[in-house]
């Protein structure tokens, strides 16, 4: 195989708000199809590192390239670069007043244009593959939350997107309903999607990931393949934070 | 004395003229209605801009109906804008420019809440899944917003049905002033005339606003999840 081009770089990348730094310069590089757990404690700038990988949050400084192409400049056109990178929010985010069908078709009828017939049996088939596709006609408020959150994941796999990003998908669900959403997820992982998941699930992220990155007040500090991270962390913050979560 | 009274109601065309007014009353109202409406959704979704500038004139029209009565503003276009720009306004087009202007500033407001009110990730959503910013309105924002607008909407336009009563005083010949004329002219005969007149519009309008208000409340109940 010939070397590739990563598919997403990010490079020194800074956000603040107000004088807040949240990231100071924080660089990453995913190669396609590797699963990447983001961890560290409340407040360390993780999920606001998602959001800027999708455009949800401006950023000041450094560079993201989705594969070789800059997404830091005003012409980027961001409602193409989010149907290459998907994302599913902690909250469940799916709209009520659309039935599961019409959430997961809305995306790809309306902004990617695709023949009906084709979305639908590719939904269909997502549906069936995450045990739901008996709860194609319901409403959202019909649906459990690990269902609904299971639903948000199929809506977005449905733009086919090349890479997924999880930001805390399982923290607001109750503990047996934990596992049915990680089940998917894992799932995906085996399937060589890219994906970058922020969570607290650690056992999860050790299954799962190919490399952990460990965050602490807007900075990486280690980057590690997940089985040495969690066996051998190299710095004293992670220790710290690892002992912590050893109850 | 009182019982004999009621046969003003059915003297000659009395009645008919009652339900004359009561159209002209419903006939200004329901057009403004759907005016407010249209524009309103419009203005709106406009106001839910961040940009300070944009909200600015919006909010200082919203204001300047809620701060001034609605009597106020109905002299004021009626009696001083053809004095003085030389236009000749109907009482009845000047109750439907008041009551439009009005009706859009309260809709635009109701609006404006109902959207802003919806949950911060529904838009986060919508754009993580690439829609644009008028099909994110169009499929999300609006059809969720337009359930919570709805009894606040339904409030407004009884509110509007019921304002109608000032427009005696520029001169529309509502119900309200067909009530009067027609006590004026019978008051002789008829020392009761105003209790039956007035009685009449009291149901006429009870007639008209309590299904609404009911309706309005049941949707409350309904969508109170």
């Amino acid at each position: 195989m010939s070397e590739q081009v990563p598919i997403l770089q990010v490079k020194k990348l800074v956000k603040t708000y107000g004088d807040k730094p949240v990231l100071n310069g924080i660089d990453l590089v995913v190669e396609k199809g590797k699963v990447i757990a983001i961890l560290g404690p409340s407040g360390c700038g993780k999920s606001t590192f998602l959001r800027c990988l999708n455009g949800l949050e401006e950023v000041q400084g450094g560079d993201i390239l989705l594969e070789s192409e800059s997404l830091i400049s005003k012409s980027t056109d961001w409602r193409n670069v989010r149907q290459r990178i998907g994302m599913v929010f902690q909250s469940y985010d799916l709209f009520p007043n659309l039935t599961v069908m019409e959430n997961i078709l809305l995306s790809p009828l309306k902004v990617q244009k695709r023949p009906r017939q084709e979305v639908e049996a590719q939904a269909r088939e997502l549906l069936e593959r995450v045990g739901l596709a008996d709860r194609a006609n319901d409403y959202p408020r019909q649906l459990s939350g690990g269902q609904k959150q299971r639903i948000a994941i199929v809506r977005a796999l449905c733009i086919n997107p090349d890479i997924m990003l999880f930001d805390e998908v399982t923290a607001s669900l109750d503990p047996e309903m934990v596992r049915e959403v990680l089940d998917v997820i894992a799932q995906l992982a085996d399937q060589g999607m890219t994906m970058l998941i922020v969570t607290h699930e650690m056992n999860f992220a050790r299954l799962v990931a190919d490399e952990v990155i460990f965050m602490d007040k807007g900075n990486i500090h280690e980057h590690a393949p997940a089985e040495r991270f969690f066996s051998d962390p190299q710095t004293e913050r992670a220790q710290q934070f690892l002992n912590i979560l050893q109850f | 004395m009182l019982n004999s009274g009621i046969s003003i109601l059915f003297e000659g065309i009395n009645l008919q003229r009652l339900l004359l007014g009561l159209l002209v009353t419903l006939r200004v109202a329901s057009i403004a209605v759907v005016i407010s409406i249209v524009v309103g959704i419009i203005i709106g979704v406009i106001r839910t801009s961040k940009n300070k500038l944009v909200q600015l004139p919006f909010r200082i029209y919203l204001e300047l109906f809620r701060i001034i009565p609605i009597l106020v503003w109905l002299f004021v276009i009626y009696y001083i804008v053809p004095a003085n720009f030389d236009i000749n306004l109907s009482s009845e087009v000047v109750a439907l420019i008041v009551f439009s202007l009005w009706g859009t500033a309260e809709m635009s407001d109701i609006v404006r809440g109902a959207i802003i009110s919806l949950p911060k990730h529904q838009v986060e959503s919508s754009k993580a899944l690439g829609l644009s910013p008028v099909q994110m309105y169009r499929y999300v924002l609006i059809p969720q917003a337009t359930k919570r607008s709805i009894p606040p909407m339904i409030n407004l336009i009884t509110r509007m049905i019921k304002t109608t009563a000032l427009l005696t005083m520029i001169g529309v010949i509502e119900v309200i002033k067909v009530g009067q004329q027609i006590i004026e002219v019978n008051n002789l005969e008829y020392p009761s005339a105003s209790f039956w007149i007035y009685g009449i519009i009291f149901l006429m309008y009870f007639c008209i606003c309590f299904p609404l208000s009911r309706f309005s409340r049941k949707l409350e109940r309904k969508w109170a999840t």
